[in-house]
């Protein structure tokens, strides 16, 4: 076998350097990138060759049990001769693979998707044409063929596996980071869509492929209805993988891809009961009207019920999330695994599993993340797309491999009937449910928009798995269908698939904008909602305004009392993103170099002045500094409010933030209501911002870390932690000193010169009282403390509640 | 009674007293409860002049933040003529409808021109709510007025905020419609289009639409 894997090594070498020599040639360019790729590229290989012999263990149990039992033996001989046992030397180095061998094939596979999706987006020229999940198809195929040459069977996707593993993540951050608003102002469509035209689907394409076989006769005649009736239902579902894999690529306008994409989601309730009725008939053989009533009260229950468990999970996990305060790094954990017990709760009674992650990510997402810190937040952020996104190449790796293994049963007939019915069905179902759902909404969908809805429908993993479900014995044509249903797949992610973006190009579909929200957007679309409310309100209307308004109510009295802790519970919808934004522009400040430059959102070139009434012009009149020099100063001033309070930090494993009541959300607030302070108080300088400065010189550098005012500051909670004190322009930098002098020397406040910090201090803790009061009054001294005196209005905001 | 198809005086007035019976003390009393709502929609209706004090016993406006700002825009002249100036004491039947009809949905086959049109129309309508000197600018003032109002229902805390808010969003605009500015140049105010210019994204020609043609009239008459 060894010899057979060197042998399969050495042709797959010779390929790829084939392939590479050709690579270059087209390329022409001898670059990093290029070494990259090869890197990559011979990673691959040893990855592959790795996991050819695993593969065939894998794939053949018989033979490690069958070692197994060899060992078993010999171990049973060990203990019946011991007596004659002679003592070996104590093994320095054993080999034991057998130990580790299911995790370590696991992390193999999931190191290839890992470096798979990192080569294709070193290969920019591919990945503009080909979607990803083809890509990933081809791999599979690959190796599954290497696999096979080897002579060994290949892995075939578990649906076990799948179903409990892979789709669950791709589904949670789906349902998580659902929008919410296009979600609920489309929902009628997309049930539509979803209900109505999955039934379509699954009987169209179902009775009329019983119909072909029918005819075909011979052969095809055996197949009964029921089992055509079986694949419809399971081959006419839209694939939320699928979907999401190809139209996050493609970006297209918010309206479309929540159509599609909502409609890949809600479906999975009547796939399922289809699919369970269907199979439960055929074992049967008859059905009876009571069946048909029960199948429709199933179809409610499943959906309904997989919303309520869903629903349930998410109330449990955002009530849960209240209390985490002291327990910061297990928050995202919550997250998960109430999401994933709702998942499997619902699949305990067989109901729709998809519908309830999608209810529980929704219903939890904006409790949980008013309760939780921010670190968890992006924590929760990353973690979702990182497993959904490795969740999504191992499906369509699994996929191709999954092809080269399974058995197949080419017909002609069958798969091209499957095919064509498949885009018929769809076309049909599109085009009839927009004339009836155009008379109904108010921003009808084109002719354009039908065409990409037709066209986005792709099939996926979800229906291979649930084919390969199948029972044998029922089923005779079981191999016949996986064929068939492979083909659709590779047929609409590689043809459709690749074929959409071209046509979005050419039919000109809007795009999305990819925009951030204006606090102006923001603004205007609760004001729209406020008036709209009003306006049925006169006219006595109840239309869905208004329900809206009475469920926004209710939420805010009570729900969101019970579900959020303290302040941020009676925050308003608006506060609450004005909150955010703030929040964003100040990481984004502190990462673009300690607040030099203001980050995009923040116009950068009007400043407050611009917009406030004139104020009288005794402000302008006040003693220049010179520009150069002022900027200097504030810079210094600057970064050191910023850079302080996050070396206080200690690391600590159970704890990420060691003050409880000061998370890092409020941390960078603070920083930014200081500079904003700061800004304010020299109104010497009219802009909001400083032109970039360069970077900073080692000298001004050292100067900032020297007079730190900032280190003295320590509230009495934060006592305990260990901080970096730093000695104020201490002898042993003498470059710091002299920074510091000299732009004393240029202030005209020479009182204070040698009293940096720590004397300041106790003139800071006065000042501050008197801070509202004397803000406009005397311009003169506020300028003064400005410039020698960061401290005071630093400490000042430390203690003011920032959330009203 | 709909259906009921009489063929002679008396069967009519049987199948009328019929009827009359019918009518429960329950729905009297639903009757009476939603006397205010429908006096308010009848004197609409009627054509009968409206008052601002009609709008203000609207109960279920009670609860809107923005209630006066609401109430103000059907006084306001400017939505009924081009270069109307002022506010109206009462308006009549038209005056409301034209009012209503800024609510409109658009058509389904419109040309870009239509499309524009309709956006400014109900873009001005916003605009002038905001305006409320009508200065053809929203000023700082206003504009603070404007989010003061938002979250006037949300208690005391947010007026610090809001104003907060309000100077954000108006720095916002400024950066937006005018670029680089000097320091001692002074923003007025937010222009008719500049206001163009920030709400581009916000597709408010299908965002400010109510579905009046599916209007359950019995809602009114129950």
């Amino acid at each position: 076998m060894i010899l057979c894997i060197t042998k399969c090594i050495h042709y797959v070498l010779h390929v790829a350097i084939f392939k590479k020599t050709n690579d270059t040639k087209v390329i022409h360019q001898i670059s990093i990138m290029d070494r990259l790729k090869r890197t990559t590229f011979i990673l691959f290989l040893m990855l592959v060759a790795s996991l050819l012999p695993l593969g065939g263990h894998a794939s053949s149990p018989e033979v490690g049990t069958g070692n197994g039992k060899v060992r078993d033996h010999q171990g049973n001989g060990d203990t019946t001769h011991k007596a004659n046992y002679t003592k070996k030397a104590f093994p320095v180095l054993s080999f034991d693979y057998k130990n580790v061998r299911t995790p370590f094939e696991i992390s193999l596979w999931v190191l290839l998707a890992s470096l798979m999706k990192l080569g294709f987006h070193l290969i920019p020229r591919v990945s503009n044409i080909v979607p990803e999940s083809c890509l990933l198809i081809v791999v599979g195929l690959l190796i599954g063929g290497l696999i096979k040459l080897v002579g060994e069977d290949p892995p075939v996707l578990s649906s076990k596996v799948f179903f409990f593993y892979l789709l669950p993540p791709i589904i949670l951050d789906a349902g998580y980071f659902l929008p919410m608003r296009p979600f609920t102002e489309n929902l009628g469509t997309i049930l539509m869509f979803a209900v109505v035209g999955t039934l379509w689907n699954a009987f169209f394409i179902g009775g009329a492929l019983y119909g072909v076989c029918q005819l075909e006769g011979d052969y095809l005649g055996k197949v009964e209805l029921l089992s055509c009736l079986l694949f419809g239902s399971v081959v006419s579902a839209v694939d939320p993988v699928a979907v999401l894999a190809v139209f996050e690529e493609i970006h297209i306008n918010e309206l479309l891809h929540i159509l599609v994409f909502g409609e890949s989601l809600l479906n999975d309730a009547v796939t399922v009961v289809l699919y369970h009725l269907f199979e439960e008939f055929s074992s049967v053989g008859t059905i009876t009207v009571t069946d048909v009533f029960l199948g429709i009260v199933c179809f409610l229950v499943v959906s309904l019920g997989g919303i309520m468990v869903g629903a349930m999970y998410g109330i449990l996990a955002a009530f849960t999330s209240r209390f985490t305060s002291h327990t910061r790094v297990i928050e995202p954990l919550f997250v998960f695994v109430y999401s994933y017990l709702a998942y499997l709760s619902a699949e305990v009674f067989h109901l729709s599993g998809i519908m309830a992650l999608i209810a529980c990510g929704a219903v939890m997402r904006p409790y949980v993340e008013a309760n939780i810190s921010h670190k968890s937040h992006t924590t929760i952020k990353y973690f979702l797309k990182m497993w959904s996104s490795v969740s999504d190449t191992l499906i369509f790796i699994f996929l191709g491999v999954s092809t080269v293994a399974g058995k197949h049963n080419w017909n002609w007939t069958f798969v091209i009937a499957t095919v064509v019915l498949c885009l018929v069905a769809r076309v049909l179902g599109v085009i009839g449910l927009t004339l009836v759902i155009n008379k109904f909404r108010i921003v009808k969908l084109t002719t354009k928009d039908q065409f990409i809805i037709a066209y986005g429908g792709l099939r996926g993993a979800i229906a291979f798995s649930l084919i390969y479900l199948l029972d044998e014995n029922h089923f005779a044509r079981k191999d016949m269908f996986l064929t068939a249903i492979i083909t659709v797949i590779f047929f609409t992610v590689f043809v459709q698939g690749m074929t959409i973006r071209p046509l979005v190009d050419l039919l000109a579909v809007k795009k999305k904008q990819e925009t951030k929200r204006s606090i102006n957007e923001e603004i205007h679309t609760q004001f729209l909602d406020h008036l709209l409310t009003g306006i049925e309100d006169i006219c006595g209307h109840y239309g869905h305004h208004h329900w809206k308004d009475k469920l926004n109510r209710f939420n805010k009295k009570y729900v969101k009392k019970c579900l959020i802790a303290g302040e941020r519970s009676k925050e308003p919808q608006l506060i609450a993103f004005y909150h955010k934004m703030e929040f964003k522009q100040a990481i984004e400040l502190v990462e673009s170099g300690g607040g030099s430059k203001l980050p995009s959102a923040m116009p950068s070139t009007v400043s407050m002045q611009n917009i406030q009434p004139k104020k009288p012009s005794q402000e302008r009149a006040l003693p220049q500094v010179s520009k150069a020099r002022e900027e200097e100063i504030r810079k210094i001033l600057r970064t050191n409010l910023q850079k302080t309070r996050l070396r206080l930090r200690s690391y600590n494993r159970h704890t990420l933030v060691a003050d409880p009541d000061e998370d890092g959300w409020n941390e960078f607030l603070i920083k930014r209501k200081r500079m904003k302070d700061l800004e304010k108080m020299s109104h010497v300088n009219n802009y909001l911002t400083v032109p970039a400065p360069p970077p900073d010189s080692p000298t001004i550098a050292r100067a900032r870390l020297a007079s730190d005012p900032q280190a003295w500051v320590i509230k009495p909670v934060t006592g305990d932690i260990p901080t970096i004190k730093v000695e104020l322009a201490s002898p042993q930098s003498p470059e710091s000193v002299s920074v510091v002098d000299e732009f004393k020397k240029s202030s005209y406040e020479q009182e204070d010169e040698d009293g940096d910090g720590l004397v300041m201090k106790a003139t800071s803790l006065v000042a501050k009282k008197d801070e509202t009061g004397e803000d406009d009054k005397e311009p003169q001294q506020r300028l003064q403390r400005c410039l020698s005196d960061p401290g005071p209005s630093a400490e000042d905001e430390e203690d003011e509640p920032f959330l009203p | 009674m709909r259906y009921a198809r009489p063929n002679n005086a008396e069967e009519l007035k049987a199948t009328i007293r019929a009827t009359w019976a019918l009518i429960t003390p329950e729905q009297c009393h639903r009757l009476i409860d939603s006397m205010p709502r429908r006096i308010a929609a009848v004197i609409q209706a009627k054509g009968a002049p409206t008052k601002r004090d009609d709008f203000n016993k609207v109960q279920d406006l009670k609860d809107n933040p923005i209630r006066s700002q609401i109430v103000e825009a059907f006084f306001d002249r400017r939505n009924f003529q081009k270069d109307g100036v002022g506010s109206m004491e009462e308006i009549g039947f038209e005056e409301f409808l034209t009012v209503m009809s800024y609510f409109r949905a658009p058509a389904l086959h419109t040309t870009e021109e239509q499309r524009e049109e309709i956006r400014r129309a109900k873009l001005r309508f916003l605009f002038n709510m905001h305006d409320t000197d009508n200065d053809g600018t929203i000023t700082l003032e206003e504009y603070r007025h404007v989010v003061e109002e938002l979250l006037s229902r949300s208690g005391s805390l947010g007026k610090e905020t809001a104003k907060g808010i309000a100077d954000a969003a108006m720095l916002e605009v400024a950066s937006i419609s005018v670029g680089h500015m000097a320091p001692d140049e002074f923003y007025e105010g937010i222009t008719f289009e500049d206001f163009l210019k920030i709400l581009k994204e916000l597709e408010i020609e299908t965002r400010m639409n109510i579905r009046f043609l599916n209007m359950d009239t019995t809602v009114l008459c129950k």
